[in-house]
């Protein structure tokens, strides 16, 4: 691999890397979803700092070109970090849908007894308090 | 089967009921007198910024079918339609935000199950659909081996006008659901529609169809066991509002229907 590219793309692990844990020691990423960053970040780094393992990995998935690995785990990736969030991204609509409702349904009900408090004891029979 | 709500049922206060209630039997009638259980109706309204019209289909609803309790699910709308409810009586669930025909109708349904709802019969907002025909779908309803009775405006009938593309997607999905189905559908899209109490539950569970119910949904329920029948009623062109499948959104549909439907058929059936 050119020096140059493997300079540039040890540069660029190192940095997601880093920043991975600045955003999590912050709280804007949990810990949940740094893994999968930490992991790749750490895998291309060895990839791009060890010549031998990238040899080893190429000559595995069939690459010319040792950029083209590189590309190809950076794609791979991607592709499942997308497809991992689509996932998340259907079950926080479900959940935030049945909230939706259930707040709904709570703020009729919530109304309902206000209307039921308000009135005056007389029309209803019984008093406030007891049908709280 | 697991219903979405995670609070125990309560009785919640509700407007004087027109017939007598299954719970309200024992204290109405001496012993003497004959036990003759009503069921509890009620009627669900999903609304999106329908102020013009929801007025009309209310009043309409409170003439054809006095006395039946109606709900409308108030879909975040921007404009007054959770007032106009209100000043016809109806209750009023009003969504925090825009969330969609099958989030608010479902939502009816959750409210139906929680108050033991034993009848629910749901309709559009928008003027098109006849409440002069609640009673037929009522009626068809009430009788053995039916769950769902879905009012159909081809059935019999060739008078309702729709767009040539419309049209076609709707003979398409409802020639699917008739194979499937074993049973002629031939109004998969129609939102009028009268259910039973387990149809009811069921529908309150996560196995609705979160954006809105069709053809795949019509298998789902026949796949489940449950009673399916059409009769003909009378529905009138929408006044001011375009279909919900218009423009790109018929892309959509058309790709989420097929879709759906061939998952549906691939997964083992829920239990009712």
């Amino acid at each position: 691999m050119p020096p140059r590219i493997q300079i540039i793309s040890i540069l660029i692990c190192v940095f997601l890397v880093a920043y991975v844990f600045e955003l999590v020691r912050r709280k804007h990423l949990s810990e949940e979803y740094s893994m999968g960053w930490l992991v790749t970040g750490t895998l291309m780094l060895i990839l791009s700092v060890s010549e031998g393992a990238l040899t080893w990995v190429s000559g595995l998935v069939g690459a010319t070109l040792f950029t083209s690995t590189l590309f190809f785990f950076g794609l791979l990736f991607l592709m499942v970090i997308c497809l991992h969030f689509s996932i998340r991204i259907s079950a926080l609509t479900k959940q935030m849908r049945t909230l939706t409702q259930h707040v709904g349904i709570l703020d009729h009900e919530k109304k309902a007894l206000e209307k039921k408090i308000h009135q005056p004891p007389w029309q209803t029979g019984s008093s406030s308090l007891e049908q709280i | 089967m697991k219903t979405l709500s995670p609070f125990k049922s309560q009785t919640l206060p509700q407007r004087e009921p027109a017939v007598i209630q299954e719970d309200d039997t024992a204290k109405t009638f001496s012993c003497q007198e004959p036990l003759i259980k009503q069921p509890k109706i009620l009627i669900i309204i999903p609304a999106y910024n329908e102020g013009k019209n929801i007025g009309a289909v209310l009043n309409g609803i409170q003439k054809q079918s006095p006395g039946i309790p109606i709900l409308v699910i108030n879909d975040g709308s921007s404009d007054n339609t959770e007032k106009v409810a209100l000043e016809h009586n109806a209750e009023v669930i009003s969504l925090p935000y825009n969330s969609g025909y099958g989030v608010a109708l479902q939502t009816g349904f959750l409210y139906a199950v929680k108050n033991n709802f034993s009848i629910v019969v749901q309709m559009d907002s928008d003027g098109q659909h006849d409440p002069a025909n609640i009673k037929d779908l009522l009626e068809e309803v009430q009788k053995e081996n039916r769950d769902v009775v879905i009012g159909s405006r081809f059935l019999n009938r060739a008078s309702y006008k729709t767009s040539l593309a419309r049209h076609a997607g709707m003979l398409l999905f409802g020639n699917i659901a008739s194979l499937f189905c074993g049973q002629k559908v031939t109004d998969p899209t129609s939102g009028f529609q009268a259910l039973k109490r387990r149809a009811i539950e069921f529908i309150a569970s996560d196995n609705y169809p979160p954006d809105y119910p069709d053809a795949d949904f019509i298998i789902l329920m026949n796949r489940c066991g449950f009673k399916i029948k059409e009769v003909p009623v009378t529905m009138h062109a929408s006044p001011n509002k375009e279909s919900m499948h218009h423009g790109h959104k018929t892309i959509y549909y058309v790709f989420k229907m097929f879709l759906s439907i061939f998952v549906t058929l691939l997964r083992k059936s829920p239990k009712r």
